[in-house]
């Protein structure tokens, strides 16, 4: 029993342990609920009112095929595939030229353009959302008042999402690529521009090709939070008619876990957008590990 | 000593996953405390928590407290709205509900339908009489059971501004016809001005509305359901102010939002349809409108009839999982019969009391409107001609679909009876898939 041996020590499991542990407790088993639940529903026996008048029973697939046939999910996605592409250009292209810009030799007052550019990372989404919510307002607004648009309009809700999304994102992603740029050796430029580079031939041609596993980070990390997006519109939404209480599909998942009550319909459809969030995160992935680096 | 450090660290490790655990299940605070009381009749007082969002009603429960030291209740405060008949059912679900909880009428069947409240039938048997029959019918829902104290009723009037009625020289409207000529009537005399607005958001008000024009949206017939939201009553109140957002003479935007709030304020909104407890919200999101707010019955379908319909109102209810039913229906009564505790709910948590004796406490007017001092009077003369209707088991359902058909309508501004159909055909195809017993 508890003879000593060298080789069959219980340490290396318990020095496992503490990671199972937590990876067991707080993803493999919320992870396994959630299938479960997915798989089940509940049924009703007439008026529906009473004891033991609601029964959860196992449902199979229904509620996957529920997920998947409706048009609604598809039309969020393609919401948010709209507000996705135009929150990552403009997102990452501010990033990138504002790290370009504070890493280039003639910039002034870098520190403080630096903080001022991350500052509104640091405020919640939900409180950046009423910030800029009340901006858009027709009769409150400031902007308004300039310029005779409504920025809560069908066609410009969308244009007014994604402008939260880039003021609070701006900052987060300008600080990956330029600490990043900070790691690349000087001697680089400075052999650039004996041989007669310029500032912006050096961005160009030295800087943005360094960059590059960077850039493939930040984006990576911006479409995953861009296919979750729920706090912008969920809090825009009592202040305008123009989105819908599926907008998004994270949206739908809250609505019918927690408005409509059906959690196992929302269990199938988390587990839908999950499995393609993987598969839009890991296609970005590969797509670019195939041109950028040329490796199988 | 490898030991000791091995057992420090897992120590650390646990407390750090304890830690965790608590902060994820932060969402839902204040309903821990419910699961580990006195067992009844063990020496020590029983504990029960309530889950409500009436203002001030620590103030009330805190009377309670004074007197009966054996059942000590404890307030957890609560956003209300749909946000808080979730977390009740989820909490339910969960299996650690509050031991009382406010509950909406329109609710109270998605908590009887999920078995999250208790059927106090035989403790409540006592005090029946104290409520009008209708509100009874609505803690009831027409069956058997009793399955919640009713505590205060919406019945709805018409808010008008009285010092603009006058200026723009307009009547108070009797019928819906002359509603919509007083609409167009503003709209020729001051552009930047709405009589009224058509809120997309407020299921709860539609349907007070749909209520006074006749409406029956579920029914029970023997064993199954009937769901008729697009009834005749109801397409006609649907239309009605359909065609007035198309036509352009009423405004659009959701009610409680900072830009209506604005307009209550500035004079650009001329009227609210909506419940008794109207002087609450106004004073607050209108402070700058005091002294020149009115109210008036309803405007009716036909001159010469006299109907309202409800809007809100909510009733206190036992949780099914509650180890002390007893002494939370006591509490219950107490709370929503006993005439000091009437009096408090009235001056503290400024309600219209759902029990009939309620109407003698009310007492001064709200300051609000001190220009008309027959406001309880008024309010009571049209809280009796209010009639309701059965709510069905997917309330929520129907009125989240309510929010984004009317939305969508309202945006587009297309037929606001076709809006109806589709809230109609989401509710029955939600009760078809859940397995109801459905008529027809």
């Amino acid at each position: 029993m508890s003879t000593l041996s060298t080789r069959r020590t219980p340490a290396p499991y318990l020095f496992l342990a503490p990671a199972v542990l937590l990876f067991g407790l707080f993803l493999a088993i919320p992870i396994g609920y959630t299938v479960y639940l997915s798989l089940r529903g509940t049924k009703v026996s007439g008026l529906g009112l009473g004891k033991g008048a609601r029964q959860e029973v196992f449902t199979g697939l229904d509620n996957y095929a529920a997920a998947i046939g409706d048009g609604e999910l598809w039309a969020g996605w393609l919401r948010v595939l709209g507000y996705g592409t135009l929150v990552l250009v403009v997102m990452l292209g501010l990033a990138l030229l504002f790290a370009l810009l504070l890493d280039s030799a003639h910039v002034r007052l870098a520190r403080f353009s630096r903080i001022a550019i991350f500052l509104p990372f640091a405020v919640p989404g939900v409180a950046a959302t009423l910030l800029w919510g009340f901006l858009y307002l027709p009769s409150l607004s400031p902007i308004r008042q300039v310029l005779d648009v409504d920025l809560l309009g069908s066609g410009t809700v969308v244009l007014s999402m994604a402008n939260v999304a880039v003021w609070g994102g701006v900052g987060f992603n300008m600080l990956v690529l330029y600490t990043a740029l900070r790691a690349v050796p000087r001697d680089y430029y400075e052999a650039a521009r004996l041989d007669g580079a310029s500032e912006v031939q050096i961005a160009l041609r030295i800087k943005i090709p360094i960059l590059i596993p960077a850039i493939i980070l930040t984006t990576v990390f911006s479409i995953i939070a861009t296919v979750q997006v729920f706090t912008e519109p969920t809090t825009l939404r009592p202040l305008t008619n123009t989105i819908s209480s599926t907008w998004s599909p994270l949206m739908k998942v809250y609505r019918d876990a927690f408005v409509t009550g059906d959690i196992y319909s929302a269990a199938a459809t988390s587990i839908v957008i999950a499995a393609i969030s993987l598969v839009l995160s890991f296609g970005f992935l590969r797509v670019v590990r195939d041109r950028a680096f040329g490796e199988g | 000593m490898r030991m000791s450090r091995l057992a420090v660290a897992t120590t650390a490790v646990l407390a750090a996953a304890l830690a965790a655990g608590c902060s994820s299940g932060g969402g839902s605070t204040g309903t821990a405390s419910s699961a580990e009381p006195a067992a009844p009749g063990s020496a020590g007082p029983v504990n029960l928590t309530y889950w409500t969002w009436a203002p001030n009603m620590d103030k009330v429960v805190a009377v309670w407290n004074a007197k009966n030291p054996d059942i000590q209740v404890t307030i957890s405060k609560q956003a209300g709205g749909d946000d808080a008949a979730a977390k009740f059912l989820t909490a339910a679900k969960a299996g650690n509900p509050p031991d009382l909880v406010q509950a909406e009428y329109q609710m109270l069947p998605s908590f009887v339908a999920a078995d999250a409240v208790a059927d106090i039938k035989a403790e409540t048997a006592a005090i029946k009489g104290e409520f009008s029959p209708g509100i009874w019918g609505l803690v009831t829902l027409g069956t058997e059971g009793v399955y919640a104290v009713p505590q205060d009723s919406g019945p709805m009037m018409l808010y008008y501004r009285q010092d603009l009625f006058d200026k723009y020289g307009i009547e108070v409207p009797k019928t819906w016809d002359e509603y919509a000529e007083a609409a167009r009537t503003v709209r020729e005399k001051d552009p930047k001005v709405f009589l009224g607005t058509f809120s997309s958001k407020d299921p709860g008000s539609f349907a007070g509305l749909a209520q006074q024009a006749g409406a029956q949206w579920w029914s029970i017939s023997g064993q199954s359901w009937k769901v008729a939201i697009n009834d005749p009553a109801t397409v006609k109140v649907a239309d009605y102010w359909g065609n007035l957002v198309k036509e352009g003479v009423i405004d659009d935007q959701p009610y409680f939002t900072p830009e209506w709030n604005k307009a209550l304020n500035d004079g650009t909104l001329l009227t609210w349809p909506s419940a008794v407890w109207g002087p609450g919200v106004l004073s607050s999101n209108a402070p700058k409108g005091k002294g020149k707010w009115a109210i008036a019955p309803l405007p009716q379908w036909s001159a010469g009839e006299n109907h309202s319909g409800f809007w809100g109102g909510s009733s206190t209810a036992v949780s099914e999982k509650s180890p002390h039913r007893a002494a939370a229906v006591k509490f219950a009564t107490w709370l929503n019969t006993d005439p000091e505790a009437l009096g408090l709910l009235v001056r503290e948590a400024a309600i219209y009391p759902a029990a009939t004796k309620g109407g003698t406490l009310l007492g001064d007017t709200p300051e609000y409107f001190e220009n008309q001092p027959d406001f309880w009077e008024q309010a009571t003369r049209i809280a009796a001609t209010a009639r309701g209707f059965t709510f069905g088991p997917n309330v929520n359902v129907a009125y989240s679909a309510f929010k984004d058909a009317f939305d969508k309508a309202v945006q587009d501004k297309s037929s606001f009876s076709a809006a109806l159909a589709a809230m109609q055909e989401a509710t029955v195809a939600d009760m078809r898939k859940a397995g109801f017993q459905l008529a027809r």
